[in-house]
């Protein structure tokens, strides 16, 4: 069997997630359970693709990074059961901090590549109001005694400051300027409903104001100026440059997606908005955590064989903009590079850490339905203690502008790829349905 | 009117825990790719207090939520709202109206009151300008219920439990529209089932399922995500995609077909509630004159009717009688038995022992291995009694499982908890044991003995005697503190309660534990004094005395076995005879004769029955009717001075009166309350009566026999 064994395409179908909420007693989601945002989203899931028999699922992957409490009891198994998926659907819990819903899409992709899985459900959840960061933990003091880790590189706040100091090119002005950016092009995404069709609901009790339902973020700040970010404070350092203004916040919410192999997903007359080309996880100095996604990008650019001239959209997580700065400085893009964020990113729609992955994925997903002149997209994000990863995925949409030159197909398996291209194709007609 | 204009009534009401009404704006999803529906006001019932304290409608409650619906319908005439939603709090839609509150008011006006702020509240949700919904989320009781059945549209959660209308049960009737409402929302033979058959039949109520099923609600959705998708739901009926089929609903003007199926659901009605209460309270026929006229009444004159009806019946004490014995006996005291200790004294059953292999053995067997889920073994005098008993006990299994009331998993567990010794050493690391031989002291004596040199020195000695003094069994023991009586009622399986009898020596441990056990068991518990037949069986004998003697002294036998038919007994006194079996009563009144003298006459036609093998007076013809064989009379003797009903009534109400007095003065329970609710639970006396002493305080038995009432404050 093994000799024979052969690696299988691995589609992303759809992807949904939660509005996401600011993290604290006032937030949208504050009497809310983390399990029940994810079972919500794994509900509308199935339901926006009703073609899919719910016995089908494989397996349900559920990132959380504090895996205790309403994320705890191996998340991914509750959140199916709870949702009423079949009992003999399995599911497990995943943790790779800010990148456990894109760790959650790679390691059950993988499994569909290896034959183990025909479709999947990957996603993640984070309630920081539940969960503040780090709660619960016990950092070995050998990380201290033995200088493993710079105490500093605990507080993501502070890996931030150190990237500053790291890249002095990057000035306290271009990361507001960016911030900004952000805010302005999330607004704008909003304003042209790019966003909203990738919303599951979520209706909330509050104690005596009754029940009620979000249907968008709640973190965004439309109409942010240079102006008002100036005024912000640097908690992490004095007259530092990280602000809660040019940061992601600190956030409540959940995303899951569903992924296939490609015959699987022909067979279910499943749509296919992306497919995977390659992917790619790196270790960095834990106490700049924030260019993590530089040789993650670079392991899996190389992985693929494309190079990043290749890449026509980039969706990358704002945990700070000091940190997506240092990956366009480093690949020699523009600030303002129109490639990258369309939609604006988590510094202006927030970044519940372990969900995050999956919300890079929804939008990249929908811009390569925008926009068919683009072939190769990549989601990328940094990992707290020292990490960054990197999925690079192929627009099903895309038609080649010009003579069709032979197009190679960079992370396409050998044993698939005579008739790879013609699959991905007559797979996509359905792409989009939402 | 306005809800505003029955402050008057809610000022009365300051300490009323308030079900609030809290709106939120929701913008519902646009339909099929439209841009949204529209603005809806969505309010929620929330009295903000956890599960345990499910939200009721008193008066504060009804005024808020009206003034909350009536600016609803301000700001639909201005355009502001497309639609108006009601759900509640997790759980509950609404349990009803605040019944302790209702059984406070003072005289009918302000019951009139009740009713019509109700009326005048829940109108307003047929009368916004927009459409109304009510997402039934959780429990809808009676008045809860009736909020989803005055509005336009409703959807049921597949989680919400208990919805029904139990007005009928209670002492009044669904006066909040229901009764005008439901029949032509769900069709009248449905209507029926609802208000008066589930009702009365030990206050059944739906499932969300099920309700969806009969019409009661439009859209069924799971409760993970059952607002969300209600109001989904909601758009799309706003949007002109969705219109709810109803098809059991009845149109008016009614059709010749319908008009007859109302004709014939009035009268299957009826004839139900003849044969479940004898007609004995007034709510039941109540909700069954409004349904017949409600045929042809407009919804104004039905209302009119219910208000008046609901005012009536508010005052009656077969009401308030009701509350008492459902509220305060079965829902409160049976939870929290007076005098039990303190549960933390208990201690662990492990295993329990059965002396006897019998059937009532193996009735105590399968429960207690069902229940309490531990080894239990039954012993006898030969293997064959024990093969026998222990295959009974299996064969009961196997019955359940193939009804579906056991998973095989559970059969096999249960099988294997259930075995069978002749020797009583297999009790020797039980915790609990229990005897179930021959009902002779004697004999009871020298198990007890026989078991004790067998089991640890705290392993629990427990008798289920209905008649023998659990002190004499106990006291040649080494440990008389370990014994207990632990008084079943027969069907075991079925009959809710359990009299635990501590003896002068029985210590606080083991009383404990075997209260814990009971609440194992499943059963409600009532602490009693090691006195002659302890409560149930004494109050019933002295009951059934009354009617032998009567009937021994000349009452003909249909006067004396109807006589008692506004006490509402679950069966007449002959036909319980018959059931519990002739030789058993009278071996009790023998006992307790032989107790209390001449209060509990033996009756020597009873004897002579017994001795003739007849089980029974009364003989069923082929048409029904009952008739004593002439062969029976012939072995009757009868007295010459006959009594009439109603001296047959109040003499037995006397008789009542004065045995449950002399019971409270000899300390055999905690207070009248403790009676009550053995009688309900262990005889299956109705609660339109309190059980029986409050009914002993109205009709003056109380006061004729002990010149004082059993409930002086009420």
């Amino acid at each position: 069997m093994s000799q024979n064994r052969q690696v299988r395409d691995v589609v992303f179908v759809d992807g949904v997630r939660t509005p996401f909420g600011r993290a604290g007693e006032k937030g949208i989601y504050a009497d809310t359970r983390a399990d029940d945002l994810v079972v919500k989203c794994i509900r509308e899931l199935m339901r926006r693709n009703p073609q899919l028999p719910a016995e089908r699922i494989d397996e349900v992957a559920i990132a959380a990074t504090t895996q205790t409490g309403d994320q705890g009891l191996t998340i991914g198994r509750t959140a199916a059961l709870l949702a009423g998926l079949p009992q003999s659907v399995p599911g497990f819990a995943i943790d790779r901090m800010c990148a456990g819903a894109m760790t959650a899409v790679t390691t059950t992709a993988s499994g569909i590549g290896f034959g183990a899985y025909d479709v999947v459900i990957a996603g993640g959840v984070e309630h920081m109001g539940h969960h503040p960061m780090g709660s619960g933990a016990d950092p070995n003091p050998r990380f201290m005694s033995e200088r493993i880790v710079d105490p500093a590189a605990l507080n993501m706040g502070n890996t931030a400051e150190n990237l500053h100091d790291r890249f002095p090119a990057i000035t306290k002005d271009r990361t507001d300027a960016y911030a900004v950016a952000s805010q302005a092009k999330l607004a704008a995404a909003y304003q042209n409903g790019q966003i909203q069709p990738d919303l599951v609901p979520i209706a909330t009790l509050k104690p005596g104001h009754g029940w009620t339902v979000n249907t968008v973020d709640e973190p965004p700040r439309p109409g942010t100026s240079l102006d008002d970010l100036t005024a912000l404070r640097t908690p992490f350092r004095a007259h530092g440059r990280v602000t809660a203004g040019n940061a992601a916040g600190l956030n409540d919410g959940a995303t899951v997606a569903l992924l296939a192999s490609a015959d699987a997903a022909a067979e279910l007359g499943l749509p296919v908005k992306m497919r995977l080309v390659s992917y790619a996880f790196a270790g960095v100095a834990p106490e700049v955590m924030g260019i993590g996604p530089v040789p993650a990008t670079e392991k899996a650019l190389k992985n693929a064989g494309l190079s990043i001239a290749d890449i026509g959209l980039f969706e990358i997580n704002e945990a700070f903009a000091v940190q997506v700065l240092s990956f366009l400085d480093h690949f020699n893009m523009a600030d303002d590079d129109p490639r990258v964020n369309r939609y604006g990113g988590a510094i202006a729609v927030g970044h519940p850490l372990a969900s995050s992955g999956v919300r890079l994925m929804n939008q990249l997903a929908r811009q390569f339905a925008e926009d068919p002149s683009v072939q190769y997209g990549m989601t990328t994000m940094c990992v707290g203690l020292g990490m960054g990863g990197t999925v690079i995925w192929e627009n099903p949409h895309f038609i080649p502008s010009g003579s069709p030159a032979s197009q190679a197909r960079p992370g396409t398996p050998a044993a698939v790829a005579p008739d790879s291209a013609a699959a991905s194709n007559t797979a996509t007609t359905e792409g989009d349905a939402s | 009117m306005s809800a505003q204009d029955f402050n008057k009534l809610a000022v009365l009401f300051p300490d009323e825990v308030v079900t609030h009404s809290y709106v939120q704006d929701i913008i519902l999803p646009g339909v099929d790719g439209a841009p949204s529906a529209g603005t809806f006001a969505l309010a929620t019932l929330d009295n903000g207090l956890d599960h345990r304290r499910p939200t009721t409608l008193g008066p504060n409650s009804l005024v808020e939520f009206g003034t909350v619906l009536e600016a609803q319908r301000g700001r639909a005439a201005k355009g502001e709202i497309v639609g108006v939603g009601v759900t509640g709090k997790p759980f509950f839609l609404a349990a009803g109206a605040d019944l302790s509150a209702v059984k406070g008011l003072k005289d009918k006006e302000a019951g009139l009151w009740m009713a019509q702020l109700g009326h005048d509240v829940y109108s307003t949700l047929n009368n916004l300008g927009v459409p109304s919904f009510v997402f039934i989320n959780g429990v809808a009781l009676g008045g809860g219920l009736e909020i989803a059945l005055n509005a336009n549209y409703r959807t049921v959660s597949t989680g919400a439990g208990a919805l029904a209308l139990p007005e009928a049960f209670l002492g009044l009737v669904p006066g909040w529209g229901g009764v005008y409402l439901l029949p032509r929302l769900i069709g009248p033979a449905n209507a029926v089932q609802v208000m008066i058959e589930n009702p009365l039949s030990n206050n059944r109520t739906l499932s969300g399922a099920a309700a969806y099923k009969l019409g009661i609600a439009d859209a069924l959705f799971e409760p993970a995500d059952f607002l969300e998708q209600s109001l989904n739901w909601a758009a799309r009926v706003l949007a002109g995609a969705e219109t709810p089929a109803r098809p059991n609903a009845v149109a008016e003007p009614l059709s010749e077909e319908n008009s007859a199926a109302w004709d014939a659901a009035v009268v299957r009605a009826k004839e139900f509630v003849e044969a479940k209460t004898s007609n004995a309270a007034p709510a039941p026929a109540r909700v069954i004159e409004l349904l017949e006229k409600g045929k042809q009444f407009s919804k104004a004159e039905s209302f009119a009717a219910e208000d008046q009806a609901l005012a009536e019946l508010m005052q009656t004490p077969q009401f308030r009688d009701t509350v008492y014995a459902f509220l305060d006996l079965v829902q409160k005291r049976a939870k929290r038995p007076a005098g039990a200790p303190d549960p933390k004294l208990a201690r662990p059953v492990t295993k329990v022992g059965v002396v006897g292999a019998g059937l009532m053995a193996g009735q105590f067997a399968l429960l207690f291995a069902r229940l309490l889920k531990v080894p239990v073994v039954m012993t006898d005098i030969d293997q064959e009694r024990v093969d026998r008993g222990v295959g009974h006990v299996h064969a009961e299994v196997d019955k359940m499982l193939g009804k579906g009331r056991l998973s095989q998993d559970a059969a096999n567990r249960t099988k294997a908890l259930v075995t069978g010794s002749v020797s009583k050493q297999a009790f020797a690391d039980a915790d609990f044991v229990i005897e179930a031989v021959f009902e002779e002291l004697n004999v009871k004596k020298a198990v007890f003995a026989e078991v004790e040199a067998i089991v640890s020195p705290e392993c629990i000695l427990a008798t289920n005697t209905s008649s023998l003094s659990v002190t004499a069994m106990a006291e040649d023991l080494m440990h008389p503190e370990r014994v207990v009586g632990f008084h079943f009622f027969n069907p075991v399986a079925l009959m809710p309660l359990l009299e635990i009898v501590r003896a002068p020596k029985t210590d606080d441990a083991v009383l404990a534990t075997a209260f814990t056990t009971a609440k194992a068991l499943r059963k409600s518990a009532v602490l009693v004094k090691d006195a002659a037949a302890f409560v149930v069986n004494r109050v019933l004998l002295r009951l059934m005395a009354e009617v032998s003697k009567a009937f021994d002294e000349g009452t003909d036998a249909a006067v004396a076995d109807n006589a008692l038919r506004p006490l509402g007994l679950p069966m007449t006194p002959f036909n319980l005879l018959a059931m519990v079996g002739i030789p058993v009563a009278q071996h009790v009144t023998e006992s307790l004769h032989a107790a209390f003298g001449d209060r509990f006459h033996v009756s020597a036609n009873q004897q002579a029955l017994i001795d003739a093998g007849l089980k029974g007076l009364w003989e069923t013809a082929e048409d029904g009717t009952q008739h004593i064989p002439a062969s029976t009379l012939a072995l009757l003797d009868f007295g010459n001075s006959p009594s009439t009903s109603a001296e047959l009534l109040r003499k037995t109400q006397d008789a009542l009166a004065e045995e449950i007095g002399l019971m409270l003065d000899e300390g055999v329970v905690a207070g009248p309350q403790d009676i009550d609710l053995c009688m309900i639970l262990g005889a299956g006396w109705p609660m339109h009566l309190g059980g029986i002493t409050p009914y002993l305080d109205r009709v003056g038995a109380s006061e004729r026999v002990n010149g004082k009432l059993f409930h002086p404050a009420a």
